[in-house]
C-alpha cells in the first residue's frame, strides 16, 4: 500500500502508469458515452409533461454531478500536496481545475438551454444556479492564482490552500436545493429511499454519470501527463522520451 | 530577556498595527471616502426617487461596504511584507495563528468597524427605513469582520505577487457572496416585517467559523508567499 503511495510521487512512473490506464479507459469511456447518449436520446420514452426537452438531463445531470465531485478531487490533491509535499499532487490539482471549470460551464449552459422552453427564462438567480456559478468562479480563481505565480512550486501550494478554503462552499451547493427550495428541483436520484425518476429513464442516466466520471478521469490524466512533461522537461527521462 | 507570551505578543502586535494605521489617516479615510462616493453614484444612476432608492438601499449599502472592504484587503500584509517585518513575524516563537488574528483585528478596527459606524448616515441618505438601521449596523459589524478574515486569506496568498491587486478580488469575491446574501437579507427582513434574527445568527455563525479556520489558511498562505 505505502510503496504504491510513494510511487505516485515519481513522475516517470506516474507518466507510464497513466499511459497504460488511458489505453483501456479512454476507449471504454467513449463507448460508455456513445451507448448512454444513444440510449438516453433515442430509446427512452418522452416525458409526459416536458416532451423531448427533458432529454438534456442526460448531459446536464452527469456534468453537474462530476463538476462538484471534481472539486473534491482538486481539494484532495491540494491536501495531499500540503501534507505530504508531493509535487505530483500539484500537477493533479492544476490538471483538475480546467476540467472541472469546463464541466461546470456545461452544466450551466445546458441548464440555460433547458430553462428557456421549460421555465420560460434563460437564467434565474436560484440558489442552486447561483451556487454553481460560484463554483465556476472558484475553479477559475484557482487557475488565475496558479498562473499568477512564476514559481510553480509555490503556485501549487497556494492553489492547494485556496482549493481547501473553497471546500466550505461545496456542501452548501449540494444542499442548496433542499435548503432554499425555489425553481430548481431537488435531487431525483436518491441512494436511500425510492428515486422519483422512472427506471427506464434512470438506467441510461446512471450509465452516463459513470461515463462522465470516467471522462473526467481521462481528461485529468491527459492533462496531468502534459503537466508532468512540462515540469520535468529538463530531466533525462523526458529528453529520452521525446528523442533528444 | 524572555520572549513575551502569546497573549502579550498579540496585544503588542495589535497595538503596533493600529498605531501604524493611525499614522496614515488618509489611508484609513480612503475606503470610507470610496463608500461615500459610490453611494452617491446610485441616485445618479438609478434616479433620485426616494421609493426606488429605499427599496434598493439594503443591497446597495451592503455591496458598497463589500467593495470598500475589498479595496483595503490587499493592504493587510503588503507593507509588512515589503519592509521585512512579516518575515520576522513568521520566525517569531509565538504561534502565527494569533499573530495573523491580531493583524486582521487591527485592520478591521480601522476599516470594517468605521464603515459599519458610518453606514447609518448613508442609510438615511438612501432613504432606508429608520427601523432597519440598527440591523444594518449590526449586520455590517458582524459581516465586515467575516469579510476581513476571508480577505486576509486572499491577501496572504497574493502578498508575494507584484500584480496581486486584481487577482485578490477574483479569489475572494466568491467567498464574499454568502456574507452578502445573509447581510442584505437581514436588512431586507426588517423592511418586509419578518424577524432578522435568523440571518444575523447565520452571520454570527459564519464569523465563528471564519475566526476558527481563516487564521490557519492565512498562516499557510503567508508561509507559501514568503518561501516563494
Amino acid at each position: 500500500m505505502w510503496s504504491f503511495f510513494h510511487k505516485l510521487g515519481s513522475p516517470p512512473w506516474l507518466y507510464r502508469i497513466s499511459g497504460s490506464i488511458l489505453r483501456w479507459l479512454l476507449p471504454l469511456t467513449l463507448l460508455g458515452l456513445a451507448l448512454g447518449m444513444t440510449w438516453g436520446l433515442f430509446f427512452t420514452a418522452p416525458d409526459f409533461r416536458q416532451g423531448n426537452s427533458y432529454r438534456i438531463i442526460y448531459i446536464h445531470v452527469p456534468a453537474a454531478v462530476v463538476a462538484l465531485a471534481g472539486y473534491y478531487v482538486m481539494a484532495t490533491a491540494g491536501a495531499v500536496s500540503l501534507i505530504w509535499k508531493m509535487k505530483m499532487a500539484d500537477v493533479a490539482l492544476r490538471a483538475a481545475a480546467p476540467v472541472g471549470a469546463a464541466l461546470t460551464f456545461v452544466a450551466l449552459l445546458t441548464g440555460a438551454i433547458w430553462g428557456k422552453p421549460t421555465w420560460g427564462t434563460w437564467w434565474v438567480w436560484d440558489a442552486r444556479i447561483t451556487s454553481m456559478l460560484i463554483l465556476l468562479f472558484l475553479y477559475l480563481g484557482v487557475i488565475a492564482l496558479y498562473e499568477a505565480y512564476d514559481n510553480k512550486e509555490a503556485a501549487g501550494k497556494a492553489c492547494a490552500v485556496l482549493s481547501l478554503v473553497g471546500t466550505v462552499n461545496i456542501p452548501i451547493i449540494y444542499k442548496s436545493v433542499d435548503w432554499w427550495y425555489s425553481l430548481h428541483q431537488p435531487a431525483s436520484i436518491k441512494f436511500t429511499g425510492p428515486s422519483s425518476i422512472d427506471p427506464s429513464m434512470l438506467y441510461p442516466l446512471l450509465l452516463l454519470i459513470i461515463s462522465f466520471y470516467a471522462l473526467f478521469t481521462c481528461c485529468l490524466l491527459m492533462n496531468m501527463r502534459v503537466g508532468i512533461l512540462q515540469r520535468e522537461a529538463r530531466t533525462k527521462w523526458v529528453r529520452k522520451l521525446v528523442g533528444l | 530577556m524572555t520572549a513575551p507570551g502569546m497573549l502579550a505578543f498579540s496585544g503588542r502586535l495589535l497595538r503596533r498595527q493600529v498605531v501604524l494605521s493611525l499614522r496614515r489617516p488618509v489611508e484609513i479615510a480612503n475606503p470610507l471616502l470610496f463608500f461615500a462616493m459610490v453611494v452617491a453614484l446610485f441616485p445618479l444612476g438609478l434616479g433620485p426617487a426616494p421609493a426606488t432608492l429605499a427599496s434598493f438601499a439594503p443591497g446597495l449599502l451592503w455591496i458598497v461596504a463589500l467593495l470598500a472592504n475589498l479595496l483595503s484587503a490587499d493592504t493587510l500584509f503588503r507593507s509588512d511584507f515589503e519592509d521585512g517585518s512579516l518575515e520576522q513575524l513568521l520566525l517569531a516563537p509565538q504561534p502565527l495563528y494569533t499573530s495573523v488574528l491580531s493583524c486582521v483585528l487591527a485592520q478591521w478596527l480601522v476599516s470594517g468597524l468605521l464603515l459599519a459606524l458610518l453606514s447609518p448616515l448613508f442609510a438615511v441618505m438612501l432613504n432606508l427605513q429608520p427601523e432597519a438601521i440598527p440591523v444594518l449596523l449590526l449586520s455590517l459589524l458582524l459581516g465586515t469582520a467575516v469579510l476581513s478574515l476571508v480577505g486576509g486569506i486572499g491577501a496572504a496568498l497574493t502578498v508575494g505577487l507584484k500584480r496581486g491587486g486584481m487577482l485578490i478580488a477574483l479569489l475572494i469575491l466568491p467567498f464574499y457572496m454568502p456574507v452578502l446574501i445573509f447581510g442584505s437579507a437581514a436588512v431586507q427582513a426588517v423592511i418586509t416585517g419578518v424577524p432578522a434574527t435568523p440571518h444575523l445568527a447565520i452571520l454570527a455563525a459564519m464569523l465563528c467559523f471564519a475566526l476558527a479556520l481563516a487564521p490557519l489558511a492565512m498562516a499557510a498562505g503567508l508561509r507559501i508567499s514568503i518561501d516563494a
